[in-house]
């Protein structure tokens, strides 16, 4: 296979590998951050023992990994825990918190969390006061920007640790179009035995795929929407479907959802309500063919495609005049 | 990729693609004699491409791509693309290798016991392990040393020994000229050729020892020998790994059972010096 179908295919149906080739395979699922992932679907099967010893190694680092996130949302806990401020976790960190499924073998970076909007000033304050640091320069142009237009403080780093944490105030930058309700992602956030707190099981699959579909373009999104199947696949009732489809309008982003729906059924099989988020489209092709541009020695193809993709984030982003602004300024510096 | 080769070193095995023909046909050349992989499966991806699309012909500049990379390393000439393809295997080992504690040592062994020399670039471990090596000892490699979390076993890496400045004269007079990569100058590391280990170091890449011996060797100095502690070859030996911290507890307890080992720090003026120190030190500690 020229591309990272043999990836898809491998993570979906597992069993039905048939001497693949293995070494293209295991590159691209590193390249694509699915290595452990694929290490968790394979355990068990009949592979050769050279794969075998591969995925341990992957699994030692998942579990490396897991250590290394769970330790990270704790420190901002503690960081944030005087002011009364819930650190609700986002992403990769929230799948191990909750133990979900689509924690097993899920690699994490940084840690995202989610703060209300008018105490994020605040937030920020504790948390340079626990050890994390700025990145980047207070008052230039990426710092102003982030501050102005994002959904996120500017990324701070820990002096000690060296692990980088986000932290969003809501799940899209205020410059695109749709709208989250980000009161009612704090107001319905669960909370974990831990202290710890992450967001329903709708707006958890609503935030994967406002990330992959509203925003992003679509780089490493095979993990993205991976993490996707994994949800559906654990929340699947007729009850969650109902919630998902209310909230997912809600929230302004039924397009970017009902789009990662059927993508996921399409690459990955996961149960989705067919009727509500409508059969394929023509251009649903497109996404497909950008989630599978990497070929087996994990090299990043169809460039054309991808730079189209790129463009598509940055429109989604921002309205035209700002982003001639933006894209004037980071060309000239 | 256009051009590629899969090349194994231990029981570790590389996939390297290329963009040109040179650098895979230097490799090749530099690696005669090695082992193919049984099954073609292979540990790791390294790739040498254009650093722009352009510069496959336009003065060719090469970036080294592959699993695991980092994100600001310098582009290479294309005439340094044997040392490309090795750098880039040496990175894949130091980000990636997670099935062994990795130690930046050079390792040899006599009567299945292995003797480890770590320290600082530049302190001479490879020249040093590739003399023991043409001298009565099976070199186990000059870069890494992959210990066993489970056994405590060294496991070989007998790589191609990579010879800087004043140690590629010293190595000419000891092994046959056909073992030889060819010499690059102005490299970012001044001139390096690489050396392929001996025909028992190849045929027994695979089989380990049980460490014996830890020197930590520092060039430039009057021959002297101080033993040191479990405590500091210990603090020592996190510095010389890559992934002390990424094995978590297991790198832990590898590392505390490795420094029951006996250590000393040698200092020497030149090789001869050296090798005599190392034989005594090794004698006593037997």
């Amino acid at each position: 296979m020229r591309n990272a179908r043999l990836l898809v295919a491998a993570l979906r149906d597992p069993g039905a590998l048939a001497d693949p080739d293995w070494s293209a395979l295991i590159a691209t699922a590193r390249a694509e951050q699915l290595i452990g992932s694929l290490a968790a679907r394979l355990e068990n099967l009949p592979i050769p023992q050279k794969v075998t010893q591969i995925l341990a190694a992957a699994r030692r680092e998942s579990t490396h990994q897991r250590t290394r996130a769970l330790w990270e949302a704790e420190m901002a806990r503690r960081a944030l825990a005087p002011l009364g401020i819930p650190a609700i976790l986002l992403k990769g960190t929230a799948f191990h918190a909750a133990n979900l499924m689509a924690a097993e073998g899920r690699s994490v970076g940084d840690l995202d969390i989610l703060v209300p909007r008018e105490r994020i000033g605040e937030a920020e304050a504790a948390l340079i006061a626990a050890g994390w640091e700025r990145m980047k320069e207070a008052g230039g142009y990426d710092d102003d920007y982030y501050r102005r237009w994002m959904h996120e403080l500017p990324p701070l780093i820990h002096r000690d640790r060296d692990r980088m944490i986000d932290v969003h105030h809501t799940i899209l930058p205020p410059t695109a179009r749709p709208t989250p309700d980000a009161a009612a992602l704090i107001a319905d956030s669960i909370a974990l035995e831990s202290g710890l707190r992450v967001l329903s099981p709708a707006d958890m699959v609503i935030h994967a795929a406002a990330h992959l579909f509203a925003d992003g373009d679509l780089a490493g999104g095979l993990r993205n929407l991976w993490d996707i199947d994994r949800l559906l696949r654990a929340f699947d009732s007729a009850d969650f479907r109902r919630t998902l489809a209310e909230r997912a309008d809600l929230h302004q982003l039924r397009r970017a959802v009902a789009l990662a729906l059927r993508l996921a059924a399409r690459l990955y099989g996961s149960p989705i309500d067919r009727a509500w988020a409508g059969r394929d489209r023509l251009t649903d092709r497109l996404f497909e063919a950008r989630l599978l541009a990497r070929n087996g020695w994990g090299q990043e193809r169809r460039a054309l495609l991808r730079f189209a993709f790129y463009v598509r984030s940055h429109w989604l982003r921002m309205p035209p005049a700002m982003l001639a602004r933006h894209l004037w300024i980071k060309a000239t510096r | 990729m256009r051009y590629s080769l899969a090349l194994k070193i231990g029981s570790v095995v590389f996939r390297v693609g290329s963009a040109w023909r040179a650098p895979i046909d230097a490799l090749g050349a530099l690696y005669t004699g090695y082992p193919a992989a049984a099954d073609g499966i292979c540990d790791f991806t390294v790739r040498l491409e254009p650093e722009k699309p352009w510069r496959r012909w336009l003065r060719p500049s090469l970036s080294i791509q592959g699993d695991y990379i980092l994100p600001d390393a310098a582009p290479m000439a294309l005439a340094h693309g044997l040392l490309a393809a090795e750098m880039g295997m040496n990175l894949q080992m130091a980000l990636g290798q997670k099935n062994w504690l990795l130690l930046h040592a050079a390792s040899v062994e006599k009567d299945g016991r292995a003797l480890i020399l770590t320290g600082e670039s530049g302190a001479g471990k490879s020249t040093l392990a590739a003399l023991l090596g043409e001298r009565g000892w099976r070199l186990m490699g000059d870069e890494f040393a992959l210990l066993d979390p489970e056994s405590g076993a060294l496991h070989p890496f007998p790589r191609a020994i990579s010879l800087k400045n004043g140690a590629i004269r010293v190595m000419e007079g000891e092994a046959a000229p056909d073992r030889f990569g060819p010499r690059l100058d102005g490299t970012p590391k001044g001139a390096i050729r690489h050396l392929r280990p001996n025909a028992d170091a190849l045929a027994r890449m695979e089989e380990p020892a049980a460490p014996a011996l830890i020197l930590f060797p520092r060039f430039g100095e009057a021959a002297a020998a101080r033993a040191v502690g479990q405590a500091e070859t210990f603090m020592r030996l996190t510095q010389a790994s890559t992934n002390y911290v990424a094995l978590g507890r297991p790198g832990f307890d590898a590392l505390t059972r490795l420094v029951a080992t006996p250590a000393a720090a040698i200092d020497y003026p030149d090789t001869a010096a050296a090798i005599e120190l190392v034989e005594t030190l090794w004698s006593e500690a037997a």
